[in-house]
């Protein structure tokens, strides 16, 4: 959502402040969202580990770089190319937040996945899985719009947001490593 | 149908309390549009409870005279540039400046640029907006208008920013790149007048920004309704470029719609020698411009 918010920001120098600008990214956000759901289920059938986990964080920490690294030249290229602003800004959305929140939206499922142990008890984590990711858009929205803009270069914001996935992917993959050495030790005891 | 009755007359107290008549209402994509006739004064609001929210007046049986106190300030520009022969505004309002300008000079051609298609149509129907070959409108957003005419060569004498209302600010509107942009469109010799803000935190940083992409700049503001008007020049101003040189002449032609000019030439400021805000503000870029939420501290 922090994301989704700043993307309003960036289209604008180019494609500017109409209704369209809001209509394209929240579009392409929710396009991708959907799509990154159905691929994170699928994936979290094939051998679920927390290191895959944290490597699609990781993956998505790469993947948010281009909105404040290319972001200008894409742009100006679409801008130059597409005379309608409604098209324009729905392209430039595409360009630049369809793959990572494709691969953002993987996280959800794959964490229930990773968190679910019986049927039984399978809505109860969903539920709060739901709670927490919900929540969290909640938070990520008004700390971006209300305070981060006010402090803080768009970019800086982006590149906080990418730090914070890698380090969250490196958690993820150092707790998987850390806890597959207690098995061994384990079964070797 | 006594319910109706009732309602009728209690619009209708209402109305005649405050003296004033709303003869049009409307919701449009980006705001309401309400226009209030208060006897021979028409205005043109963007909400209903505030008068700070009054974009565009005009008295019906005069229409020449500008009633508001902005638009008069604007004309100051005309003391530090030759005559416009293309002009752009961007933000119609009712449609006043346009009208004035066409009059003031009917061999310039004239660019309307407004992101609202209910304010043009407004425009056309209740404040008298004309348009003819020379006088157009474009319903595009302001930033957008400037990049298209960038790529297409095209250059102006005269841009007036006038899309600042006390409620909502497009933020990409007041940064120095779109500064830049906006700087990049004028003619040798053209020159950039911005309505805008007075008071509030967004002072320092809106001025700053303006400074560091045109250098020292004149403006004229008005402490009672907070209106303040930048004027900017793409070649920058020096200490001299305010002169009485054309004052005679322009006293006549604007005592027809108002205007003294003699007392906007006393109330004129120039930042090299008036500046009131801190040296290290921080500039408003794309990358940084919460003009909103400064705004309102």
């Amino acid at each position: 959502m922090g994301i989704e918010l700043l993307g309003g920001r960036i289209l604008a120098p180019y494609f500017g402040s109409s209704v369209h600008i809001w209509g394209s990214i929240i579009t392409v956000f929710m396009l991708s969202l959907s799509l990154g759901y159905l691929f994170g289920g699928k994936l979290s059938t094939h051998s679920a580990s927390l290191a895959t986990y944290g490597t699609i964080f990781f993956i998505a920490a790469i993947a948010l770089l281009p909105i404040a690294l290319s972001s200008q030249w894409l742009m100006e290229v679409i801008f130059i190319n597409v005379e309608d602003t409604r098209y324009g800004s729905l392209l430039a959305s595409m360009a630049l937040f369809f793959i990572p929140t494709v691969i953002l939206g993987m996280l959800s499922p794959y964490s229930v996945r990773l968190l679910v142990k019986s049927s039984n008890e399978s809505g109860q984590v969903a539920g709060k899985l739901y709670f927490i990711s919900t929540l969290g858009s909640a938070l990520g929205t008004i700390t971006t719009s209300f305070y981060l803009v006010l402090w803080f270069d768009i970019n800086i914001i982006i590149f906080g947001f990418s730090a914070t996935l890698a380090n969250l992917g490196l958690l993820a993959i150092l707790i998987n490593k850390t806890s597959r050495a207690h098995k061994m030790e384990q079964t070797n005891g | 149908m006594a319910k109706k009755l009732l309602f009728g007359l209690g619009l209708f107290a209402l109305a005649s309390i405050a003296q004033a008549q709303v003869i049009h209402q409307e919701r449009s994509l980006y705001r309401n549009i309400i226009v209030e006739d208060n006897g021979d004064l028409r205005c043109l609001k963007f909400t209903v409870r505030t008068t700070k929210s009054q974009q565009s007046c005009f008295l019906k049986s005069q229409p020449q005279q500008l009633v508001f106190n902005y638009t008069k300030l604007l004309m100051t520009s005309l003391l530090v540039m030759p005559e416009p022969k293309r002009i752009l505004i961007i933000g119609l309002g009712g449609g006043t400046m346009s009208n004035t300008l066409a009059q003031l000079y009917p061999q310039s051609q004239i660019d309307n640029v407004e992101i609202d298609p209910a304010v043009i149509k407004v425009a056309r129907d209740y404040f008298g907006f004309f348009e003819n070959s020379k006088i157009k409108t474009y319903n595009q957003d302001g930033r957008i208008f400037i990049k298209r005419a960038l790529l297409k060569k095209q250059q102006y004498d005269w841009i007036i920013l006038d899309a600042f209302n006390g409620d909502y600010i497009p933020e990409h509107l007041m940064t120095k790149e779109f500064l830049q942009e906006t700087k990049a469109l004028l003619s040798k010799q053209g020159v950039l007048s911005a309505n805008t803000f007075s008071l509030s935190n967004l002072y320092a940083h809106e001025s700053a920004t303006y400074k560091a992409v045109f250098g020292d700049f004149y403006q004229v503001s008005n402490q009672a309704n907070s209106n303040r008007i930048i004027i900017v020049s793409r070649n920058g101003f020096t200490a001299n470029s305010l002169n009485k040189n054309n004052i005679k002449q322009l006293n006549s032609t604007l005592r027809t719609f108002g205007i003294d000019i003699y007392s906007l030439y006393n109330s004129i400021n120039f930042t090299l020698t008036d500046q009131n805000w801190p040296k290290n503000t921080r500039l408003l870029t794309d990358q940084f411009s919460p003009a909103n939420l400064l705004n309102t501290q």
